[in-house]
């Protein structure tokens, strides 16, 4: 099943953004955090934040309680972000929030299919687009699942973010993409988030193999951690995606019992801003 | 809904069973899925293999194991002509082996060098051990840090077989975060790992697959019955936690419209005190996604998972087989549920009137015929799946009744 071709969202954030970073020659900063983690307040200080400490698009995870694609932090980041009471309704207030104080940068929803299904379908694609949610990249929904949440996504103006991985050979690459939109997230690794990294040789044939595939930009995620890693992808990908890294540096200002200390939000937006000066100094 | 003119042909190319089932897996695995059907499908086409499953099931497992007239148990409860398809007696003594022993052969064939496994009260995961004993293959068990320490003795037994078991400590600690952290292992090692999963469900062709291996279960008390009887059963009934041997019981006789079949999921404190209380994903859950799979779940209304109870470690998944949720829907099967105090009870008439002391798993569907069988007339023939042996749960069983051991 082939999704509508006139994607009335080719001129949204994403499409836009990409573009003004390929005007301005350089790759992008993808930076992943988990809605609600370690509580909707310092969160939501995170999230306004991440803009001006150079994020260009940014990741929300939608918590779940069974993360089978995520490593240790992202796992723990869930669970903090569900004991703190998040759900799906409060992450679109988040987005909704957010769209109070930034029009421009894109926000994608990233996360599992089953509280989307338990929200129901179109109810929450219809309030995804009201919050101003650019896109969603689900991880257990492959081209094999479209017709659960991709075609209505993208019938209904929300991009559907693809993840491509070192199995998707060339034959089934055309397949993974055909309904993909906004960009392409490549998993440099087959592994799960927060694990090894990739060689950077391994990285670029990568990109290049994609390229030759589609039209669309290619963002590179797994295994990021420094800012020299991120400057490395860089410079072969259109944009870099670090999550695992900033939400261990998040972990990292809690008190013994979970708690936000002072000035966690200020430390994980001052890590981000690492990241984005390798990401925006790689091409130079 | 309209009757199929079949019940036995599931699932679809895609692997639904009417809107459930499915591959809801990541993309990393999904050429792995794809591989481990091709590999399948053409297994099955090839009578070798077959008979490589045939002769391992006789001269290693032990089948075909009886199905035994309950005498005792059948005049006690007064009613229904009781019958028990032994799949204790099998080789570790449970039906957990069935399947291992198609899968590994499988895993062979596909050229794969290393098995990983999940478990839950530790069945399945000496089950594998076992198999890959066997056949010399090395072994990883993820298990739940909470089931690790309930579960002592098939730790131990997990590691005589040569098995290494790797304690998972993230989420709840215990059998559905042991399935997801296999998924992690698979996906961090797609090229040469197998992951041999322990029940009729997961991802396309696993739910299938499972159900075809444990099939001779359904296919043997079908020759059984006719020996001893000259006719079908009446009934059938099994537990059910992901539902392997109840699906392996029922399948061959789903197109017998005669057959009544009914599966027992576990009801723990009662499946209305409460989300919390219960592992009966059919009864007391609703449709989702997880695992691979769309099937009837036990969460809450924003779609997190709930974590189930029974009393028995094997059935408080909080999931179930999606050919279960098919059948369910379409009403071919029953799904009934047995609480904790039921099952105490019926697990300790059984082991007094028939000298058998069965698995808790095996001991819910013993506490729906204590409930069924007195209703019904004499010639009535009901089987029940002695699915397993309650050797491994003398501890915990001593513990419910206040005794030290």
């Amino acid at each position: 099943m082939s999704a509508p071709k006139d994607k009335a969202f080719d001129n949204g954030r994403i499409a836009k953004r990409f573009a003004a970073l390929k005007a301005e020659g350089r790759a992008g900063l993808v930076t992943f955090i988990t809605a609600g983690d370690p509580d909707l307040e310092t969160c939501r200080a995170v999230l306004h934040g991440l803009p001006a400490a150079g994020a260009d698009l940014i990741e929300l995870g939608l918590p779940f309680s069974d993360p089978m694609a995520d490593g240790p932090a992202i796992q723990a980041a869930s669970l903090r972000a569900l004991h703190a009471g998040t759900t799906a309704r409060r992450t679109l207030d988040l987005v909704r929030g957010f769209r109070e104080t930034d029009a421009d940068t894109p926000v994608i929803l990233m996360g599992y299919y089953n509280p989307i299904h338990a929200y129901g379908v179109d109810r929450f694609l219809a309030d995804a687009i009201e919050a101003g949610v650019d896109g969603l990249i689900v991880v257990d929904l492959p081209p094999e699942e479209d017709e659960e949440l991709c075609i209505p996504a993208l019938k209904a103006g929300v991009n559907f973010i693809r993840l491509a991985t070192p199995t998707t050979d060339d034959k089934r690459l055309p397949a993974v993409l055909q309904n993909t939109s906004g960009f392409v997230y490549y998993v440099s690794i087959a592994g799960i988030t927060g694990a090894a990294s990739a060689d950077n040789a391994a990285v670029g044939a990568a990109v290049e193999r994609l390229k030759r595939h589609t039209d669309l930009p290619v963002a590179v995620g797994f295994g990021i951690k420094t800012p020299e890693q991120a400057a490395d992808v860089a410079r072969v990908a259109d944009a870099a995606v670090v999550g695992s890294a900033i939400v261990t540096r998040l972990a990292g200002g809690l008190d013994a019992d979970g708690k936000a200390r002072p000035g966690l939000a200020e430390d994980v937006l001052g890590f981000v801003r690492e990241l984005a000066g390798g990401v925006r100094g790689a091409r130079v | 809904m309209t009757r199929p003119n079949t019940y036995r042909s599931g699932p679809d190319e895609r692997g639904h069973f009417g809107i459930y089932g499915g591959r809801f897996v990541a993309e990393t695995l999904m050429p792995l899925i794809l591989e481990v059907e091709k590999a399948y499908r053409e297994a099955r086409a090839d009578p070798a293999f077959e008979g490589a499953i045939r002769e391992q099931l006789k001269q290693y497992v032990g089948r075909p194991n009886p199905l035994y007239y309950a005498e005792r148990l059948t005049e006690k409860l007064g009613g229904a002509k009781i019958y028990f398809k032994r799949e204790e007696l099998n080789h570790t003594g449970a039906h957990k082996i069935n399947n291992c022993i198609g899968q590994i052969l499988l895993a062979r064939r596909m050229g794969k060098k290393r098995i990983i496994a999940e478990t839950g009260a530790g069945q399945h995961g000496v089950a594998t051990a076992t198999v890959c004993a066997l056949f010399d293959m090395p072994c990883v068990i993820y298990m739940g840090e909470t089931d690790i320490a309930r579960q002592q003795p098939n730790v131990f037994r997990m590691k005589l077989l040569g098995a290494e078991v790797v304690p998972v400590t993230s989420g709840a600690r215990t059998l559905k975060d042991a399935m997801n952290e296999a998924l992690r292992d698979w996906v961090t090692n797609v090229a040469d790992t197998y992951y041999l999963i322990g029940t009729a469900a997961g991802p396309h062709p696993y739910p299938a697959m499972v159900r075809d291996f444990q099939s001779v279960i359904g296919d043997e008390v079908r020759v059984q019955m006719q020996e001893l009887e000259g006719r079908l059963p009446d009934s059938l009934v099994a537990c059910v936690g992901g539902g392997s041997n109840a699906i392996g019981l029922f399948h061959p006789f789903l197109d017998d419209p005669s057959v009544q079949m009914v599966a027992v999921e576990a009801a723990g404190h009662g499946i209305d005190k409460g989300p919390l209380a219960h592992a009966a994903s059919i009864t007391g859950g609703r449709p989702g996604v997880l695992h691979g799979n769309r099937t009837y779940l036990l969460q809450d209304e924003d779609g997190q998972i709930l974590e189930g109870h029974s009393i028995s470690a094997g059935l408080d998944y909080p999931g179930v087989g999606p050919e279960h949720s098919w059948l369910h829907d379409i009403g071919r099967v029953e799904y009934v549920s047995a609480t904790d105090q039921e099952t105490l009870d019926a697990f300790q008439l059984c082991a007094r009137t028939e000298g058998i002391i069965p698995a808790l798993e095996s001991a819910h569907a013993l506490a729906e015929i204590v409930k069924r069988a007195p209703k019904l007339p004499k010639d009535h023939l009901m089987v029940l799946c002695l699915s397993g042996r309650g050797d491994k749960d003398i501890f915990s069983v001593a513990q419910h009744l206040g005794v030290k051991l």
